[in-house]
């Protein structure tokens, strides 16, 4: 019985926060924000060269080959640190499916060059329904030789615009649902960049008219799996930003003045800070274990995955709101940083399902 | 991270499990405090406690000089759960066990030790906390129950209000005002006082729940031997928050928030609205989840503590909340079950009709009072934000 992190993890997150204090301040996410495709290529060279971009990915494809409790350890530093780019798509979402259902030629193609930093990929789930429930995916596939055919419009694909290939998910003539690899630069693959209102990333529609696709294996469990690791992988973005905002209010708190004393000595700022932190830790300690089960696909994955994304993307939205309260006229300001969790933590909750829709998975798969 | 048990640990619970199934009391006993009116209920409760001991199963990390095991913290939180999962009666000495004893471990004299500790065990001391006065109750420290040093004895006077338990309590820990001068934190001892001793009288106050749970005691020239001090005179404050951690932890403890919520989810299924389950209300399907995923959430954050607590961690700000969170949830629990129940909800306990033999409306009274004693929410929010957080005190 050991439930904490291990000397191995706490030392990832330490060094994680130091090399993003450093390399990503807010000053330098402010410049990303500016640019157009929201993608930091130098930034992200020197994530390969630290290993995080082929952490999960197996050490036969050039990766770490370690788990989501690991991840988490990268993924809570990057919500801390509002960092910028498609990690957690890529490197988390589509490096996860592929090392799950990707042939061993397809994953020597594009496991490795993602594990190198060389290879972007991204998942595009939601269509005009803006859902991930399943019964919401109208693309189809269709057999095509060896290959397949993929027709639909996928919405909200995170940084489809920076992507080399981009896992979809579609229906067979059968209904039943896989996850198919589709080359961004494919014909009949069109990306559309959406005006996104957290610029910390960026989404884009994708159009496929018979865009040539290749299957992976494991159909309606694969998709499950990928909102899973979803789920997990926005939580622990999640947790990082919570701690950010509220380190933020804090810190303003103590230096901020009025009627002659420091704001934080008012007992509405001290209370709206510690309710933060105690939705915060238990959360957090739910989060581990919901990367855990990730790992040694325990029973109980999903459901967990499901609680842990519906908990704390609702706190990240709440606590990031009361930030903003609490540092008064300066936190409305673009100048100041408040808004950039404010605006993450609403893309946070809604991608890859919101609060609710993973709440009444919890009630299914809890046999309500 | 590893969250398996041991194949001892597995073979441990197991053995606790089958024990308790043998030799729960049948009757007169129950898991929350219903009942102690009962003039033969004190009797039968220091038996079961007595039993249980006996068995090995109370306060198992103690040191072995002291009556305890010596075993590390798993052990200790297994028996909790069996102790939860067989909805075994409610500790007598609760008090002595979870809040004097530790404290004594680290604070009291050896004479102190082994004169107090062996009976907190074997209940054949119950033990009560004189804490909080009419005057004093958030702002403790403003307490005015004066210790006077008259040649080797101590002699009191004053009054404590609220003190649970005190109507049957052998003893009572308690907080005196010891030096007047002295700004209010510097001037208080901690002392353990004879509740047989004359002086001493204790009036009961019945609880909104119709119980008899906590008093009054008042205090006329109580004489307390100087033995009977803990700590050093003037040097009480820094004891009376070591007991304040312990029964936080007590209070906020996670281990009966997943029982509860499983009884409030059986019940919701149980009620039928509009022809059909009420889990299958899409509203308070939602509001379930959601209290479920915070019970889900405290069972974890206990199991980090608790390894925390192995690795040798000093506890810091996710300890702090436990007490705040854990009855909140507790409350809210019992407030979604008395909701759920509809009209149901207006019967107390004793109508035939009451749903669910009765827990809830008990339950819900009972959980506020805990949200209310050992330092209210409120009182728990500025704690973690001027120790945890901390960010600047008021005054
Ligand atoms: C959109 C917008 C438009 C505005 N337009 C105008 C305008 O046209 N003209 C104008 O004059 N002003 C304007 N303001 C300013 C606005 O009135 C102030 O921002 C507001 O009064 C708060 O003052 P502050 O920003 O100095 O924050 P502070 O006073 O520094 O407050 C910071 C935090 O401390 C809290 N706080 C402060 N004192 C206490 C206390 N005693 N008890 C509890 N909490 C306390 C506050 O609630 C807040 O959470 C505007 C502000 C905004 C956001
Ligand atoms: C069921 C039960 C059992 C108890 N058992 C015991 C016992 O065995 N021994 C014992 O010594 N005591 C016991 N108590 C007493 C308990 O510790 C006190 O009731 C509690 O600390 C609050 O003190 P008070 O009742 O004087 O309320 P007050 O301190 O008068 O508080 C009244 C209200 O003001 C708020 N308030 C006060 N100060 C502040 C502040 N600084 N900031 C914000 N809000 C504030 C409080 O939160 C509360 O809402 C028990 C209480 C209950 C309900």
């Amino acid at each position: 019985m050991d439930f904490g992190l291990s000397e191995e993890q706490q030392q990832l997150k330490e060094s994680a926060r130091a090399f993003l204090s450093g390399e990503c301040p807010t000053t330098f996410v402010r410049k990303i924000m500016a640019t157009d495709d929201g993608y930091p290529r130098e930034l992200y060279a020197q994530i390969a060269k630290l290993g995080w971009s082929g952490l999960v990915v197996p050490e036969k494809f050039g990766g770490a080959g370690l788990g989501m409790l690991d991840m988490a350890m990268i993924l809570e530093e990057g919500g801390y640190a509002a960092m910028p780019g498609p990690f957690l798509f890529s490197s988390v979402l589509a490096a996860s499916v592929l090392k799950l259902g990707g042939s061993e030629q397809l994953n020597s193609k594009w496991l490795t060059a993602l594990a190198e930093g060389k290879a972007i990929g991204t998942v595009a789930v939601v269509e005009r329904a803006g859902s991930i429930d399943p019964v919401d995916i109208a693309a189809v596939a269709t057999k095509d030789g060896a290959g397949w055919r993929l027709n639909g419009t996928k919405m909200f694909v995170p940084y489809a615009n920076v992507a080399d290939f981009i896992v979809v998910a579609a229906k067979s003539d059968a209904g039943e649902i896989f996850l198919f690899v589709v080359d961004a630069k494919a014909p009949g693959v069109t990306i559309r960049l959406l005006k996104n209102l957290d610029l910390t990333r960026r989404v884009s529609s994708v159009e496929l008219k018979g865009a040539p696709a290749e299957r992976l294996g494991g159909g309606t469990d694969l998709f499950a799996k990928l909102i899973d690791v979803a789920a997990v992988a926005v939580a622990a973005d999640s947790l990082g930003g919570t701690e950010r905002a509220l380190e933020m209010a804090v810190e303003y708190s103590k230096v901020r003045e009025q009627f002659g004393k420091p704001i934080g000595s008012f007992q509405a700022l001290k209370h709206a800070a510690a309710e933060i932190v105690a939705d915060l830790e238990p959360a957090r300690a739910m989060l581990w274990y919901a990367a855990y089960a990730q790992d040694t696909g325990a029973a109980d994955a999903s459901r967990t995955a499901a609680m842990a994304k519906a908990r704390l993307c609702d706190i990240y939205s709440r606590g990031t709101d009361r930030a903003v309260l609490m540092h008064g006229g300066i936190g409305f300001t673009w100048e100041h940083d408040m808004h950039l969790w404010f605006k993450r933590a609403r893309f946070n909750e809604s991608c890859f399902g919101s609060p609710a829709y993973h709440r009444e998975r919890v009630a299914i798969l809890g046999a309500y | 991270m590893d969250l398996q048990f041991t194949s001892e640990e597995e073979a441990f619970r197991l053995k606790v499990r089958g024990w308790f199934a043998e030799n729960m009391p049948t009757s007169g006993l129950s898991a929350d405090s219903e009942g102690r009116d009962d003039k033969t209920w004190l009797a039968r409760a220091k038996v079961w406690q007595r039993r249980l001991y006996d068995a090995g199963y109370v306060a198992l990390a103690w040191p072995k000089e002291y009556g305890g095991q010596a075993l590390d913290p798993v052990r200790q939180s297994i028996v909790n759960d069996e102790m939860v999962r067989a909805k075994a009666p409610y500790l007598v000495g609760g008090l002595g066990l979870m809040m004097l004893g530790p404290t004594l471990i680290s604070w009291g004299s050896e004479e102190q030790k082994q004169r107090y500790l062996p009976k907190i065990l074997t209940a054949e001391e119950i033990w009560c906390q004189g804490y909080s006065e009419p005057g004093a109750g958030s702002d403790l420290a403003s307490l005015k129950t004066r210790a006077e040093i008259v040649g080797d004895e101590f002699v009191v006077n004053g009054q404590k209000v609220w003190t649970s338990g005190a109507q049957y309590a052998d003893m009572m820990f308690c907080l005196v005002r010891t030096d007047p001068e002295a700004p209010k934190h510097r001037g208080i001892s901690y002392m353990l006082i004879d509740m047989h001793a004359p002086g001493i009288t204790v009036r009961p106050l019945v609880q909104m729940t119709g119980d008899r749970g906590f008093n009054e005691v008042f205090f006329d020239n109580v004489h307390v031997p100087r033995k009977n001090l803990v700590a050093k005179l003037n040097e009480g404050w820094i004891v009376a928050n070591a007991t304040l951690f312990h029964e936080r932890n007590m209070l906020g403890s996670a281990s009966g928030s997943e029982q509860r919520f499983n009884r409030l989810l059986a019940l919701a299924k149980s009620i039928k609205r509009g022809g059909r389950p009420l889990t299958e209300d899409p509203v308070f399907r939602q509001r379930l989840v959601e209290l479920e995923i915070r019970v889900e959430a405290m069972r974890y954050h206990a199991i980090r503590q608790l390894t925390d607590q192995i690795r040798g961690k000093n506890p810091g700000v996710e300890a702090m909340i436990n007490k705040l969170v854990g009855t909140e949830l507790n409350h809210d629990l019992a407030s979604a079950a008395m909701e759920a129940m509809g009209d149901y909800s207006m019967l107390s306990r004793d109508d035939e009709a009451v749903l669910d033999h009765g827990y809830w409306p008990y339950e819900w009274m009972f959980s506020l009072g805990l949200v209310i004693g050992g330092g209210t929410s409120h009182i728990q929010k500025n704690i973690i934000a001027e120790r945890g957080l901390k960010m600047p005190k008021s005054r």
